[in-house]
């Protein structure tokens, strides 16, 4: 755009780093994931992609207009990493004809015990309060894993971490400003806060769980250990959570097994809802 | 169901039912009025304009009217810096009194440099 025609709020794409720039670095063999890595890579898309779906939910439902579009926002934020994260996980995948697995092959069709993000992911929305919840541990828990992503050594996975970070940062920032709004707003918003975070806690402790895929890639300087990023976790948080004078919620943890394809009893509805389209219709564009 | 309702209940028995007259006079519907105030919101874009009026939106406070200005206003880019202004700290001109306020230079062509013709030997202008 020529300097002229710019105007006061000018409107730029900028340069980041796109999924079709890693699916097409994938097709022509410029990125080419190990089983292992692209196993990480699967992992961590299906959590933002399970998450988007979730939070595509709130567009309409929010208590605000001006909520709505935050949540919007958060939700195409991480439907964008899951595209990057599928897109590159495909690349060590091939389609019964040969061809690598694109993001939408993953995406619509693969079956519940095939998707591996953990069961916080897939929690229900529950009242706005629970969102918040779910959003905060999340958000903080992405946060952290992407920042040490930034340094893997795999090219790829440090590129899409990069660009993750910056808006997960925001995604943080939004949900500590709620947790601290509701927490200190009205004995209603408090209760629901405190309540919120009852529901979503048993599933923090499956974040952070180590296991031998995650053990060989983090000793590659591939992955991040969960459990590495824990001992942060429980600090920023806990003192966002000291700020609003709020404990941390004393639940058991469930059992989990996400990252196996042991899913509650919430992840098939999700599912259904965002496949029915293609598998109705393969390969239909619009 | 069907598409006219349950038949049992034909539509005609809804003038029957005797409404209970109020024991109380309603409360205030709390969504009747906005809670949250009313921002308005300018946007510096990245090329070093002033901050330029880009709309208004709803937040109960500062810090939460700055997060829903970038989730507004800044999605494609268009700037690097927000203010956000309570509106009714904002005094504006009357629009009835365009007359008055804005029309009064018009006609006063020497408030313009153009007005003026350079007298010779004139040099630097």
């Amino acid at each position: 755009m020529s300097e002229a025609n710019a105007s006061a709020t000018r409107i730029t794409p900028g340069n980041a780093l796109r999924p079709e720039d890693i699916a097409l670095e994938v097709r022509t063999g410029l990125a080419k994931p190990t089983e292992d890595t692209a196993e990480y890579a699967l992992r961590l898309g299906d959590d933002a992609l399970i998450l988007a779906q979730r939070l595509g939910h709130w567009i309409s439902r929010a208590p605000e207009l001006e909520e709505d579009i935050a949540l919007g926002n958060i939700a195409l934020d991480q439907l964008g990493h899951a595209r990057s994260f599928l897109s590159y996980a495909g690349g060590a995948m091939t389609n019964d004809d040969g061809s690598a697995k694109s993001e939408d092959d993953l995406a619509y069709f693969r079956r519940e015990h095939e998707f591996r993000s953990v069961q916080l992911f897939e929690q229900p929305n529950g009242d706005f309060a629970a969102t918040i919840a779910r959003q905060f541990v999340v958000s903080y828990y992405q946060f952290l894993l992407y920042s040490r992503l930034t340094e893997s050594k795999d090219a790829t996975l440090a590129a899409i971490a990069a660009k993750a970070v910056k808006e997960v940062d925001y995604h943080r920032d939004h949900a500590a400003q709620w947790v601290l709004r509701l927490a200190g707003g009205t004995e209603e918003s408090r209760k629901r806060m405190i309540h919120g975070f009852r529901i979503m806690w048993p599933y923090v402790e499956e974040l952070f769980r180590d296991d031998a895929l995650t053990g060989r890639l983090a000793e590659a300087g591939i992955a991040v250990a969960p459990s590495s990023i824990k001992e942060d976790f429980d600090r920023l948080t806990g003192e966002v959570l000291s700020e609003a004078e709020l404990e941390v919620p004393d639940v058991p943890a469930a059992p989990g097994g996400g990252r196996q394809g042991k899913h509650s009893e919430h992840l098939g509805y999700i599912l259904a809802e965002m496949q029915v389209l293609a598998r109705e219709h393969p390969g239909a564009s619009w | 169901m069907s598409p006219h309702g349950n038949p049992e209940a034909p539509a005609s028995s809804a003038t029957e039912i005797k409404r209970e007259a109020p024991k109380a006079s309603p409360k205030p519907q709390e969504h009747t009025e906005h809670a949250w105030g009313l921002w308005e919101v300018f946007v510096r874009s990245s090329r070093g304009l002033s901050h330029v009026h880009a709309g208004s939106l709803h937040a109960p406070d500062a810090a939460m009217a700055l997060r829903n200005a970038r989730d507004l206003y800044t999605r494609r880019n268009e700037g690097v810096s927000i203010w956000v202004v309570p509106a009714d700290a904002i005094a504006a001109s009357d629009p009835d009194s365009k007359g008055a306020f804005f029309e009064s230079p018009q006609g006063k062509d020497y408030r313009h440099a153009t007005y003026y013709t350079k007298s010779e030997g004139v040099k630097h202008l």
